[in-house]
């Protein structure tokens, strides 16, 4: 195997038979390569609508009020409905209810200042578990906590962008913005994984919002994080909810504009299904490819050897054992397809990589790339199978009579 | 030493059988020039494949250098005795054959080369081995050359260089000069003469008398059957003590 001048003896065979070699080679390296394509672009579809996903957490339900579009118990329908804290609360000690929070936004002019730096960021009121919803990172300070929510704290936490705004690099723990004119403390700054929209936005305790901001006791948005629950558990839980609702609340269980729940199981689990079929389709696809890979590689092993006939009975008159035949070919065919495989490899892997640095992350396509183990698994599958491809005419060549080969023309 | 008893060989052609050697007893010593005759279909060819190792028989023995070659394609042990005809074929047998058979990606130097290389001889030692044999020929600087660049005669001694190289005991012909014009199959014929001289056993297969008359002894085959066995001292030698000697 390791026999240096049969290595020579192969390499000349090589380079003085480059056209048989080259279209061997470009075969497998074709096959390979596009298998790499495919994988890699699956990956990166996969893994842009995972991101959209990345910001928040995949178990909970957000639930808005609406304005009532049909009558109900002798009420007219355009009736604003409101949450307050009481359905909060209600909603939250709900069975199978893991957290809730509330939260409402601050609109009037939403302006930030700090010292001279100013600018217009969305100022959400929450609740302390709203941390549960958001999958945040506290890059420095705390979060909001339960004595925040309490005493009505005047309290502060900033996002990403509108720290590096406000502070330009300085220390912002401590310090007072100012939130539609009114000093708040900063005490945290957090980072969020779900992108830009997610960190251009401050925090402030909801029960400081609804006293300080005229909100009355409204809340605007209830989120309840449901565990572990799977999507009959949450598409249950909607409809328990709905019903509930509708006799507090005074509207037609069966009015599609008075409440808008968004089911974040049922959303998430939507994307994973079409996963799983882009997924499966790719995985044939690329089957598919391997397959010609295999096959191109096959029909052209099986002509090399009938190519060969004569040259292998000249060899063998000359006191070549089969053996020596069988190997000489099977090396050459490994040699040609495991380097070319490994082109398609990195040639593939190439592509990806500067497809994934040069083009912009787009909402649907981020960071193509290949589960590298599987495509080194294909292309020994692609080696396995020429190698074998060329054993079985190979075998039959070397174990004919010297004579007969010799005739082959 | 070659010696053949009752060798039989048949080829099946479809449903018939065609029986092309019918029983030859034949002995040649270490050393002959032989030239083996016969119109085409007499089976002159085959016979030098069977002694060669390039082909099977049916029946009857060969022995080479004294060991019985067994009728290796019946055997059960086929693969050791691939095996060992491959050793025979490397060690003790050179090839000359009509179409020369040299390999057409490979220059002159590499196809003499060869079969050094399945004799297990490492690389520099077989480029300057067939270095040598190539200047014997006078071929040297053609050593690069592919086989298409080279005329008929250079192919044939280029051939019969790489015969040659593994130094074996007999030289196997089969219609050297075939494919060559009369001036150079002469000299051909003057070069098998030579390495008969060395001591190597020089087996030729023709139909040319002109060939023939070269050589020590003819063998003349027809239908399968050693028709003629003459020493060819009159020719050589223009003796004719000589004959009466070697008929008595």
């Amino acid at each position: 195997m390791f026999d240096i001048d049969k290595w020579q003896e192969i390499f000349s065979t090589i380079s003085k038979n480059k056209l048989r070699t080259v279209l061997t080679g470009f075969s497998v390296a074709w096959g390979i390569f596009m298998l790499i394509i495919l994988l890699g672009s699956g990956y990166g579809l996969e893994n842009g609508v995972t991101k959209q996903f990345a910001g928040d957490a995949v178990n909970y339900l957000a639930i808005n009020t609406g304005i009532t579009s049909m009558p109900y118990k002798g009420m007219k329908p355009g009736r604003r409905l409101r949450f307050t804290n009481t359905e909060k609360e209600e909603l939250g000690a709900m069975p199978g209810v893991e957290k809730s929070s509330g939260r409402s936004n601050v609109w009037s002019s939403s302006t930030l200042s700090y010292k001279n730096e100013y600018g217009t960021f969305d100022i959400f009121a929450v609740s302390p578990d709203y941390k549960y919803v958001e999958s945040l990172i506290i890059m420095k300070g705390r979060y909001l906590n339960e004595i925040d929510e309490g005493d009505h704290r005047k309290v502060v936490v900033l996002g990403k962008i509108v720290e590096d705004a406000l502070f330009k690099g300085q220390d912002p723990l401590g310090e007072y913005v100012k939130v539609n004119g009114v000093p708040f403390k900063v005490v945290g700054t957090f980072n969020d994984p779900g992108g830009d929209r997610d960190i251009s936005r401050v925090y402030i305790p909801l029960s400081t919002a609804q006293r300080v901001f005229n909100m009355g006791n409204d809340v605007r948005t209830i989120l309840l994080n449901l565990g572990d629950a799977d999507i009959e558990e949450s598409l249950e839980m909607v409809e328990t909810i709905r019903q509930d609702l509708s006799e507090k609340m005074k509207f037609d269980p069966t009015d599609p504009r008075a409440l808008f729940i968004y089911n974040s199981i049922e959303n998430y689990r939507t994307f994973l299904n079409l996963f799983a079929n882009i997924r499966l389709f790719i995985w044939i696809i690329g089957i598919g490819t391997i397959i010609a890979g295999i096959v191109g590689v096959s029909n052209i092993m099986m002509i090399v050897v009938k190519e060969r006939t004569k040259e292998i009975g000249i060899r063998k008159s000359m006191g070549a054992t089969p053996w020596s035949i069988i190997s000489l070919i099977l090396q050459e065919s490994i040699l040609i397809t495991a380097f070319a495989g490994y082109i398609g490899l990195v040639m593939g892997v190439g592509l990806l990589e500067v497809v994934s640095s040069a083009m912009p992350e787009t909402a649907f396509f981020a960071n193509p790339e290949v589960n590298i183990s599987i495509a080194i698994y294909a292309t020994l599958l692609l080696v396995f199978c020429g190698a074998l491809a060329g054993f079985v005419p190979a075998k039959k060549a070397a174990s004919v009579k010297p004579v007969v080969a010799l005739r082959d023309e | 030493m070659i010696t053949l008893k009752n060798l039989h060989k048949s080829y099946e052609v479809g449903q018939n059988k065609l029986h092309v050697l019918k029983g030859i007893d034949l002995e040649i010593q270490d050393g002959e020039l032989v030239s083996i005759m016969g119109s085409s279909g007499s089976g002159k060819s085959t016979l030098l494949n069977i002694i060669g190792l390039l082909d099977t028989y049916d029946e009857g023995e060969l022995h080479l250098n004294g060991s019985l070659i067994r009728n290796f394609s019946q055997s059960k042990l086929r693969d050791l005795n691939e095996r060992k005809a491959a050793r025979l074929r490397n060690v003790t047998i050179g090839f000359v054959f009509q179409s020369f058979n040299l390999i057409s990606f490979k220059n002159a130097k590499e196809n003499v080369a060869l079969p050094l290389y399945y004799k297990g001889i490492g690389r520099k030692k077989r480029n300057r081995m067939a270095m040598e044999f190539l200047e014997k020929m006078g071929l040297e600087e053609w050593a690069e050359h592919l086989p298409n660049e080279l005329s008929g005669g250079q192919k044939q001694r280029i051939a019969i260089a790489r015969a040659l190289i593994s130094r074996p005991r007999m030289i196997l012909a089969d219609e050297p000069t075939g494919a060559l014009d009369s001036t150079t199959s002469l000299e051909v014929m003057e070069l098998f003469k030579e390495i008969n001289r060395s001591g190597i056993t020089v087996i030729i297969v023709t139909h040319e008398n002109d060939i023939s008359r070269e050589t020590d002894r003819i063998i003349r085959l027809k239908d399968g059957l050693i028709e003629k066995n003459i020493r060819n001292g009159i020719q050589k030698n223009n003796t004719s003590i000589n004959n009466i000697l070697q008929s008595a």
